[in-house]
């Protein structure tokens, strides 16, 4: 995965979330770049979950703890608030089952962290609303017949399956295309069309 | 292929080329089968140094059918050490900054005490009046070698498949005492597949007239028909399909046509034949028969009321599991349900699965992708237990 500007604030504002030497479980933890920041940032004892060996191998190889696994199956072998932080970062779109993951993360964790791509962005609807064509944008390189991510949603809907898994969101952050921060003050609905990605700090 | 024969050398079992640790009367092994071996002995070989705080220790555990000769040369085959791809100066385990530790298990025939050894109460060979022998009392015999040592914590414990089933015991048994453990192709417990597989190889060796009943080397006899057909039907589990059709095919061995008769006229059969007549060269038939049965016998879940999880139960010791994507006998699934545990318990573990055609033998050859992962493993568990780089 290319990191572009704004990913890399993702990355940030989710290490900003965590306080040093957390136990944290990163679930989709690709080439283990947020695991890397937060040890040697936050010093945390970090683990990972990741579905490509491609990936694994680069994480073991850089001396993470990184297992071979699929969000969808292998959450529910993790103890109850094992981890002080479960962070799904980018991952949330390309699972088979959102809501499952999602209820497991909250399970496993104290806290999840959960940053995802916004399709209620100005730019998918307007290609949708004026294209007719389905949005492939520099975030969402892919086409829709060969995309891993197969549920997308918008800030609004994720935060109402938040409130339907009795979460609590306790801070959400926005960022626009040039990955700078929305500021706090505007609606929900500015968020929903202006911001590109989103990250989540749930707490149940 | 032609067979190179290697002398016979059967007092290898009693006075072996490598070092000897002798346990006597006042230090039995104690054994699962409700008994004690005494006296003992273990065969073992070192490499590189001990630090002075003494926290740079590996123990390697090898195979069925290894030795300790890991990173030297073998003295009965004349051949390198079974993993010298891995281990010696300035390799992925580097025996200029590690002191590396293999040692004989106990059941096996190169020096540690086995079948072949001679019974002191008799002083013929034990043959099968030496008690089953389990996993879990060659990782006892291991704890009194590295305790001879004064090593307090081993850096890691390493080995794969009969040696990864080692390194869980010892994960399972003595958790303070292992730093960081790397089981590969491995699995917590014998599938009814592995185990069948190993009744084939023993009732091959069992049928053969020269066994004696197990008392062969009384005779003056070894069953080497019986141990060859063994290795041959065992060798096959080791490679995968694909690697045997990329490597031999269909393909006929020194000849342009079939001979419609019964000589080795596919490569395959020859290279299998080469591979059941010098097996018999190097290894005792009932030392096949023990550590078979140890692999068969090997259940850490059942040990723990059923649940594999409560064998790591509060575990503070790093692991990596390692799989093959073509290892039919211990397919990534038994890794899986490792890693599953280990995350149940909370446990500090890495995973990789890595994808080859060479079988369950893949983690005794050079592979780039085990060796990168064993490197990023090793390394950072070095920083963690704060040895120098």
């Amino acid at each position: 995965m290319s990191v572009n500007r704004a990913q890399r604030v993702d990355l940030e504002v989710i290490n900003d979330l965590i306080p040093s030497h957390s136990r944290v479980l990163d679930v989709g933890s690709g080439d283990g770049l947020l695991l890397e920041l937060l040890q040697e940032i936050k010093q945390v004892d970090g683990r990972g979950l990741e579905l490509s060996q491609r990936g694994v191998n680069e994480c073991v190889a850089r001396g993470l703890s990184v297992v071979q696994g699929d969000a969808d199956k292998d959450l529910e072998f993790y103890p109850d608030k094992g981890f002080d932080f479960v962070v799904l970062s980018q991952t949330l779109q390309a699972t088979r089952n959102p809501k499952l993951v999602l209820d497991e993360l909250l399970r496993i964790g104290n806290r999840a962290i959960v940053s995802f791509p916004n399709f209620g962005h100005w730019r998918v609807r307007f290609s949708l609303l004026i294209k007719g064509r389905m949005p492939v944008t520099k975030d969402l390189p892919y086409s829709w017949y060969d995309t891993p991510n197969i549920h997308f949603c918008t800030i609004r809907d994720f935060v109402n399956l938040c409130e339907e898994l009795g979460a609590t969101v306790e801070k959400a952050t926005a960022l626009d295309a040039n990955g700078q921060k929305i500021g706090l003050s505007m609606p929900w609905w500015f968020w929903n069309f202006f911001g590109q990605q989103a990250v989540f700090l749930l707490k149940r | 292929m032609a067979a190179q024969r290697a002398p016979r050398t059967n007092n290898e079992a009693d006075q072996p080329s490598s070092p000897v640790l002798q346990f006597g009367p006042d230090k039995p092994l104690k054994l699962d089968a409700g008994t004690v071996l005494s006296p003992f002995q273990v065969a073992y070989q070192t490499y590189g140094a001990l630090n002075d705080a003494r926290s740079n220790a590996i123990l390697v555990c090898h195979a069925l059918t290894g030795d300790q000769h890991v990173a030297s040369t073998n003295p009965v085959t004349g051949k390198p050490g079974w993993w010298e791809v891995l281990i010696g100066p300035g390799r992925i385990i580097d025996t200029s900054r590690f002191f590396v530790i293999c040692a004989n298990v106990i059941g096996g025939c190169l020096g540690s005490t086995g079948p072949a050894s001679t019974d002191p109460a008799t002083g013929r060979p034990y043959g099968l009046d030496l008690p089953i022998i389990t996993i879990r009392d060659m990782v006892r015999a291991q704890l009194m070698l590295v305790d001879h040592f004064g090593i307090e914590k081993l850096f890691c414990v390493l080995g794969g498949s009969m040696g990864g089933m080692q390194v869980l015991q010892w994960a399972a048994s003595y958790p303070e005492r292992v730093f960081s453990a790397l089981p590969i192709a491995t699995g917590a417990r014998h599938s009814s597949q592995n185990i069948a597989f190993h009744e084939v190889g023993r009732q091959a060796v069992m049928a053969d007239p020269d066994w004696h009943g197990g008392k062969y080397l009384d005779f003056g006899r070894r069953p080497e028909k019986g141990l060859a057909v063994a290795r041959m039907a065992a060798h096959i589990t080791y490679l995968s399909e694909a690697a045997l059709h990329r490597k031999f095919g269909r393909n006929l061995q020194d000849r342009e046509a079939l001979t419609f008769g019964f000589d080795a006229d596919f490569q395959i059969e020859s290279y299998l034949r080469h591979q059941g007549m010098t097996f018999v060269d190097r290894f005792d038939a009932n030392s096949y028969l023990y550590l078979t049965r140890a692999m068969d016998y090997f259940d850490l879940a059942a040990d723990h009321g059923g649940r594999l999880a409560d064998a790591f139960a509060g575990t503070k010791t790093r692991f990596c599991l390692v799989s093959f994507t073509s290892d039919w006998l211990f397919p990534t699934e038994e890794s899986r349900s490792i890693v599953h545990a280990l995350n149940a318990a909370g446990a500090s573990v890495s995973f990789v699965e890595i994808e080859t055609d060479r079988g369950h033998d893949a983690f005794l050859l050079d592979e780039p992708e085990l060796f990168a992962a064993i490197n990023g493993f090793i390394a950072s568990a070095a920083r963690a237990r704060g040895l120098s780089l």
